[in-house]
């Protein structure tokens, strides 16, 4: 069995940088068990004896956040033989928080002191030799940038598995707490490990209700217990938990004092500073993040994602699917297969990869902006309006993003911390019109509202009021009530961007879309071929008589209140599961016209027969807002981590598509019905 | 005064964190605890969160949890 090295730090203090380089390309990315936090593992470079497992980034081993609780488990179950504690040298005293935590746990810990160079760029000096003896920890000087001190680090780290020893020094707290601590370790000593009795010691102070639960305490003990804190607490006239943070940071201020030398006097200003004073101005931040967020989106989705996705659709359009067209025409393969093969798999599979260079240079810039430190500027200058509806700050990228295409949008909402609000901005991102839907809108406004431009733009304006209406009614809802998460977040100093690291983010992002397209989306798309193509004895059929406009038939009647009960339009809603832009091919198809382009004047002609203007805007406000395409609701699986919620997401999308839509049609008619 | 009070510019020093469960935690566990020195930096363009620095460096969080925490001039 390999040896564990987990690696621990706070948020920022470069933990990712110094993961990407001790594990090389061996990572592995994925979830942690039942939750959207990422857990990324990976093997020491070139040595299959260790592995490496990058924890969440957090600030302190309190209960109450997700990050925190999926760390405490791991150290606490997972046993691994060393922490390696990424500690930002710019940030000392707050890194060292969560390291004298950390050393608590029992566990060996080893401090990887980074971002030395920026230091002493700054002229502070910190004393290592006496850092390292207070803390009774090794530390090893580090920086991710020039790689400084990460072969010392692998080296150290090596030997200290192999050897198994080194527990820190734990903090020392003020007499009358560390009194309390003592009649507290006598009465659990014997249902904890001693390794970890100092941690669930304080634990247990704190009052933290899931190590409680854990220890499952006797009435008596229990009691026991909350005599001794309370009269603590009486004395010093504050809260348990208080009362250990507040000590926790005297101890490590007394350290500090000791080895730490700031050039910069407090309150003057850093080039940090500098840059934040213009861009999060009162005047200027407003018009710098629009002017920033369009540049982003005209090159990603605009100017260069669009001259990709030509290529793209040439590429499996004329050069793949034409040549294996050819290709197994000329070896005899009968003629459904390879309609299977090219108009099904092939033609479905590229549809979906056409937006892969969109997204990837979407993630590219979204991992840019968050390791230089824009992103939470982002969160700070937004929050004041999305906090109204029940979101973060940050969904304001998603939403931007879900212009162009949901999925990206859906996967950007990673970078919200708080699960309540993440999984609100999954299931609202795709109310914003992406780029598939508006060959839809183009069809329906050119045969409809030829003259009328506002048609079209306002699916936009429906589109956002939909995503306010609906977050301030679910934020009503049960799963989504209570407090709003607290908004407390380091501003972390601005620095040039990381272009290893930025990449592999990106690459992270780009292959678990890529795969899903070669899986899930490849076998929907063949179905869905099958379905439209066959009959019910298999037999091969035009659209018309096959299972899928036998499906079409049967639930025609549901749409009918809608004004849109024709078999036609509602097959044309099932292909649209697949992606929203087929439903324009299926028009062409059950029409008999093949594939055809939205502007095709037979096309329009022809739509005529299935609406009137009123049904044809609720055709287009349900195709808004009903189910996603299949690779949306793939993404919003992902991202919610949970069948239940994807459902639930998937039924409140087409719940709000079918009662706007009837909405529409049943007042459109009584209003204006009279004429048509 | 509260620390939601303070103007920007101003250096306060924090006499009690209130509030309770997660929102006091976090902020405790931020570094702003009791006897500690914080700048009030700026105040985000739509009038709310606030900027502060504290322990050196920079953290925002919203005029609601800052009212929370006590402090004087």
């Amino acid at each position: 069995m390999p040896h564990t090295i987990a690696l621990a730090g706070n948020p920022n203090s470069g933990k990712t940088s110094i993961f990407n380089e001790l594990t090389g390309s061996t990572q592995y990315v994925g979830n942690w068990p039942g939750v959207t936090v990422e857990k990324k593992e990976g093997y020491l470079k070139g040595d299959k004896r260790h592995v490496v497992v990058d924890l969440p980034g957090i600030y302190s081993l309190s209960p109450y956040t997700l990050e925190e609780v999926v760390t405490r488990d791991f150290l606490l179950d997972g046993k691994p033989d060393l922490i390696i504690n990424v500690v930002d040298a710019t940030n000392l005293e707050r890194n060292l928080y969560l390291t004298t935590q950390l050393v608590e746990t029992g566990i060996p810990v080893l401090i990887a002191l980074n971002m030395m160079d920026v230091l002493e760029r700054n002229g502070d000096i910190i004393q290592v030799q006496v850092l390292s003896e207070a803390l009774g920890c090794p530390i090893i000087e580090t920086s991710a940038v020039s790689r400084a001190g990460l072969k010392d680090l692998v080296k150290t780290a090596v030997h200290m598995v192999d050897k198994a020893e080194g527990s820190g020094k734990v903090a020392k707290f003020s007499t009358p707490v560390e009194k309390a601590l003592l009649q507290i370790e006598h009465l659990i000593a014997t249902l904890v490990p001693p390794d970890t009795l100092r941690w669930f010691t304080i634990k247990v102070f704190e009052h933290d209700e899931k190590v409680m639960q854990r220890l499952n305490l006797s009435d008596q003990a229990a009691h026991q217990i909350a005599t001794i804190i309370e009269s603590v607490e009486k004395s010093m006239d504050d809260s348990a938990e208080s009362l250990i943070t507040n000590d926790r940071y005297e101890y490590l201020t007394g350290i500090t004092a000791a080895c730490h030398k700031k050039a910069r006097k407090m309150g003057t200003l850093s080039v940090s500073d500098k840059i934040d004073r213009v861009v999060t101005n009162r005047w200027l931040a407003l018009p710098i993040f629009f002017a920033v967020m369009w540049g982003v989106y005209f090159i990603a989705i605009q100017s260069v994602g669009d001259l990709f996705i030509g290529w793209i659709e040439w590429f499996f359009g004329d050069l793949i699917g034409a040549n294996i067209a050819l290709g197994l025409e000329a070896i005899g393969t009968s003629a459904w297969l390879v309609g299977l093969v090219v108009d099904g798999i092939i033609a479905g599979v590229g549809s979906v990869l056409t937006f892969v260079p969109q997204m990837m240079i979407l993630f590219f810039f979204l991992a840019l902006m968050e390791d230089c430190g824009y992103m939470a500027r982002v969160a700070f200058i937004m929050d004041r309006i999305f906090r109204k509806f029940g979101l973060s700050g940050k969904s304001f990228i998603p939403m931007l993003i879900g212009t162009g295409c949901s999925v990206p949008a859906i996967m950007a909402s990673r970078t919200i911390e708080n699960q309540r609000d993440r999984r609100m901005t999954v299931m609202l991102t795709p109310f914003i019109p992406c780029g598939a839907k508006l060959p839809v809108f183009a069809l329906l406004v050119g045969a409809f509202f030829p003259n009328s431009a506002w048609i079209a733009s306002s699916m936009y304006l429906v589109g956002i009021l939909a995503v306010i209406v609906s977050g301030i009614v679910l934020k009503k809802t049960k799963a989504f009530a209570g407090d709003p998460a607290p908004f407390v977040m380091e501003l972390p100093s601005y620095h040039m961007p990381r272009m290893k690291g930025v990449l592999i983010h990106m690459w992270d992002r780009g292959k678990q879309f890529i795969k899903k397209a070669g899986t899930i989306i490849a076998v929907a798309s063949a179905a869905i071929w099958i379905l439209q193509s066959s009959s019910w004895s298999l037999q091969l059929v035009d659209t018309q008589d096959s299972i899928l406009a036998s499906i079409g038939r049967l639930i025609a009647p549901i749409f009918t209140p809608l004004g849109f009960g024709s078999w036609e339009v509602a097959v044309a809603t099932i292909t649209g599961l697949l992606a929203k832009e087929t439903i324009v091919a299926t028009f062409g198809i059950v029409l008999g016209l093949g594939n055809v382009a939205e502007g095709d004047p037979t096309l329009l002609a022809s739509v005529g027969a299935f609406f009137n203007p009123i049904s044809a805007y609720s055709f287009m406000i349900f195709t808004l807002f009903a189910a996603p395409c299949a690779a949306a609701i793939g993404a919003t699986r992902r991202e919610m981590q949970s069948a239940k919620w994807t459902w639930a997401a998937i039924l409140f999308q087409t719940g709000v598509a079918y009662t706007a839509a009837l909405v529409v049609y049943q007042v459109g008619m009584l209003l204006f019905g009279r004429g048509l | 005064m509260n620390l939601g009070e303070a103007r920007p510019g101003e250096m306060v020093t924090v006499r009690k964190v209130g509030g309770e469960g997660a929102t006091m935690r976090r902020i405790m566990d931020m570094g702003i605890t009791k006897g500690c020195k914080v700048i009030v930096r700026k105040v985000a363009p739509l009038g709310d969160p606030i900027e502060i620095t504290v322990r050196g460096y920079e953290l925002s969080l919203r005029k609601s949890e800052a009212s929370n925490i006590l402090v004087e001039a």
